[in-house]
């Protein structure tokens, strides 16, 4: 019969807005803002900087070797360096960046610098409602904007919070070790001699 | 050519037959994106159209011969920003021939999973939006959609992000698939079938469908094989040529699928196999996802920074869901290429869009260029 | 990979004139190509996809190549006269390779499912002897690579149907893809400042007024 193929479209059609009164399968649509999905753990919008400890400019974990400003695919990244060093985790002195700034609206989220950092100093945030009125400046991120604590990045990336952690503890933990026996072996001998 | 000095839109004033000369410009909700086709029109009918395209040029190989061969990677993903994951795996294949290095099976298997993803997603948006430009407005694409979004659910919890990847690496993909990704695909790929039933059942007994794509746009084999088309359109014509069949590259060798062939090449057919491969590409993801080894990811000599491959030449391509996306790369021995080009299907698809719409009407213009699948960000670069 | 022998013989014996080259590739496991004369690649093209045996009907990516002039320093190995005795010593010795614009053409063969054949045709010189033989007549998919080429490279195909800029408006004068080419200084403002970019910012905003 002539216009079956209509019809059989139009059934498709009905099942699909009854069902919606019923059927999540059927009503997809989220009301954002009202309404907000559920990060993802894995999601990636721009980078942030991951300090330790309380203070975010002396627990700042990155060390401006500058290895993201050059990966960076758009050349988003600026760093300085700051000669004054100061120790990381482990003890050991580090330079610090005086400037670090991204420009996010430059950055294209592709991840490449979370990638190739070899500290775990910057990782991707999940953050997306940057919008400002301020044309020039207003996405340009300076280092104190893009500094947030440990805790905050554990509770975005919980699983890869958790290894680095643990890698962290250990270093640390083996670096005391060391530094402990270097200590007792350079004590000096106790008089009268050793027994 | 447009003459100046005679009224715009008209060409010849005299006699009373004149040819009316149509810019569909680059702003126009049925076009794909900014692309321009200035028709000359005799009455309704198609006498010249010539396709007109470059707004949106980014001159995406200058930007690749200044980044290296890792920075061209999320770049790679804007080239046809509907399928960025089968653009990444072009490029990673160039670039593995190009340096020699060697893919890890678990990581081969998860390229053909999210190749055949990717495939899902492109035919899907293909299916609605050809709809919408004959006048559906939206339901089918909506349908279309409503599983589009199952799937890049997918690629977020996998990648980061919904449409700009940036996954695959040379020499295997950037991280391991988290905990539950497998049966999470599984149970999409489940209901994905379900879904095509009720898709085809809404649309391909269609009549209005089936009187506005048979019959228009038909494209001869031969002439198809001539001017370069590849892909869902070169197939719809009745040549047997999928680069997965003929490379065999990742882990295509090992599954079973078939190839689906066109008889007449017009529009109804185009629509037809498309369907008719995101079924195949069902296929292929049972078997990639009860196949699936465990090991590495990477092979253990690609390093990521500083890669510089010995100075020569490769050319890689793979089936991209539009057709044959091929990279040529010349490397000097540096650590950016010296020539990067992009082979990109849609392009070469539009060379012979004036031959098919010759004779038809404009609106059946409008169709033609819907089942050609062009996307504008690889067709300008 | 079976060599490209056979077939430079085939090629020379079918365009009786044509000088045929063998141009080696660096990179592992990948073909060799062949350079072809301008003045009888058509020929040599239209033999290549109407010999039954070869039958490459497939032009599937046309690509240009900017080769500006280079110059190549090599330890070549000289017989000298050192103290009295003639002996080999090695010696550095420079030698500039010539400017030219180069068009590359990848051809598969859809009816025998064989993998690709590399030609290569070269211009004099890359300021004012940059035509080439257009090889549309042959393969109507070199069509709009050919324009694209011919727009972003400043090769001119003789022969080609329809031969204008395809991805840059109609009245732009230069060839973006060139080695040499400058992009036009048009941004306003460069927020993330290093490099040249910074200089190039500095100079908008004379006497450091950069908001």
């Amino acid at each position: 019969m002539n216009g079956a193929g209509i019809i059989q479209g139009m059934i498709e059609t009905a099942r699909n807005f009854a069902g919606s009164y019923h059927d999540p399968e059927r009503l997809t649509t989220v009301q954002y803002p009202e309404e907000k999905l559920p990060p993802v753990e894995n999601a990636r919008t721009i980078p942030f900087l991951v300090y330790d400890g309380g203070d975010a400019m002396a627990g700042l974990r990155c060390t401006a070797c500058t290895i993201c400003e050059k990966e960076c695919p758009p050349q988003c990244i600026y760093i300085i360096k700051d000669l004054a060093k100061k120790p990381d985790y482990v003890g050991k002195m580090q330079l610090q960046p005086k400037v670090f700034d991204i420009d996010m609206s430059v950055c294209m989220s592709c991840g490449i610098c979370v990638e190739v950092c070899p500290f775990d100093a910057i990782k991707m945030d999940q953050v997306f409602e940057l919008s400002t009125s301020d044309r020039f400046l207003g996405l340009l991120f300076h280092k104190e904007q893009l500094a947030k604590p440990n805790g905050y990045f554990s509770q975005l990336h919980k699983t890869e919070a958790a290894e680095i952690d643990a890698r962290r503890h250990e270093d640390k933990r083996k670096a005391e070790a060391s530094a402990a026996a270097r200590a007792a072996a350079a004590k000096p001998l106790p008089p009268g001699g050793v027994k | 050519m447009r003459a100046s000095t005679s009224p715009p839109g008209c060409i010849g004033t005299d006699g009373e037959h004149t040819l009316l000369e149509v810019s569909m410009g680059p702003h126009h909700p049925s076009t794909h994106g900014v692309f321009r086709m200035d028709v000359t029109l005799d009455g309704e009918t198609v006498v010249k159209l010539k396709p007109v395209f470059g707004y949106l040029h980014r001159n995406h190989e200058k930007i690749a011969e200044k980044n290296s061969y890792l920075g061209s990677m999320p770049y790679t993903d804007r080239l046809d920003y509907i399928c960025s994951l089968t653009n990444n795996w072009g490029y990673a294949l160039a670039v593995e021939k190009l340096t020699g290095l060697s893919v890890p099976e678990r990581a081969e298997y998860i390229r053909v999973i999210l190749g055949e993803l990717t495939r899902l997603i492109n035919h899907s948006a293909l299916a609605g939006f050809l709809l919408q430009d004959m006048g559906a407005l939206g339901t089918p694409l909506m349908y279309a959609f409503r599983e589009r979004e199952k799937i890049l659910d997918l690629f977020e919890s996998l990648t980061g992000a919904r449409m700009m990847c940036n996954y695959m690496r040379f020499g295997g993909c950037r991280c391991d698939l988290p905990p539950g990704w497998i049966e999470q695909t599984r149970s999409v790929v489940s209901r994905f079938p379900s879904f095509l039933d009720e898709f085809e059942s809404l649309l391909t007994g269609n009549e209005i469908l089936q009187a506005r794509t048979e019959g228009v746009g038909a494209l001869p084999g031969r002439l198809a094989v001539n001017a370069g088309v590849t892909g869902p359109m070169l197939r719809a014509s009745g040549i047997n040529y999928d680069i997965r069949k003929v490379d065999g590259y990742g882990a295509y060798g090992r599954f079973n699928f078939r190839v689906p062939l066109g008889e007449r090449g017009d529009v109804f057919d185009r629509y037809m196999i498309r369907i008719l491969e995101m079924r195949e590409s069902l296929k292929i993801l049972d078997q990639a996802l009860r196949d699936i080894p465990g090991g590495p990811i990477m092979d253990p000599k690609a390093k990521l920074r500083n890669l510089r491959p010995k100075p020569g030449e490769a050319y890689g391509r793979i089936e991209g869901p539009k057709g044959e996306l091929g990279f040529y790369l010349i490397s000097d021995g540096g650590p950016n290429p010296y020539r990067y080009r992009v082979r990109p299907p849609s392009l070469i698809n539009l060379t012979i869009l004036e031959d098919m719409c010759l004779g038809q009407t404009i609106a059946d213009a409008v169709v033609i260029l819907g089942s050609v699948d062009i996307v504008l960000g690889e067709v300008d670069r | 990979m079976e060599t490209l022998e056979p077939l430079k013989g085939r090629i020379e014996a079918a365009v009786p004139g044509i000088r045929v080259e063998i141009v080696p590739n660096g990179s592992p496991a990948n073909p060799a190509s062949l350079l072809l004369d301008s003045g009888h690649a058509r020929a040599a093209a239209a033999f290549l996809r109407d010999d039954p045996a070869l039958a490459f009907d497939y032009a599937s990516n046309v690509t240009g190549v900017d080769w500006p002039e280079r110059t190549v320093r090599e330890k070549i190995k000289v017989k000298r006269m050192v103290g009295g005795a003639e002996k080999e010593v090695e010696e550095l010795s420079e030698r500039k390779t010539p400017a030219c614009l180069e068009a590359v053409y990848h051809l598969y063969s859809m009816a025998r499912k064989a993998g690709p054949l590399i030609l290569r045709l070269r211009t004099e010189n890359r300021a004012d002897r940059v035509s080439l033989p257009s090889l549309t007549p042959v393969w109507r998919s070199c069509e709009f690579q050919e324009r694209e080429i011919f727009d972003l490279f400043g090769i001119v195909f003789e022969g080609h149907p329809d031969l204008r800029r395809i991805l840059m408006w109609p009245e732009f004068t230069d060839h973006p893809m060139r080695k040499d080419y400058i992009a036009p200084d048009d941004y306003e403002y460069e927020p993330t400042p290093h490099g040249a970019t910074l200089e190039r910012a500095r100079r908008h905003y004379p006497g450091g007024t950069a908001p």
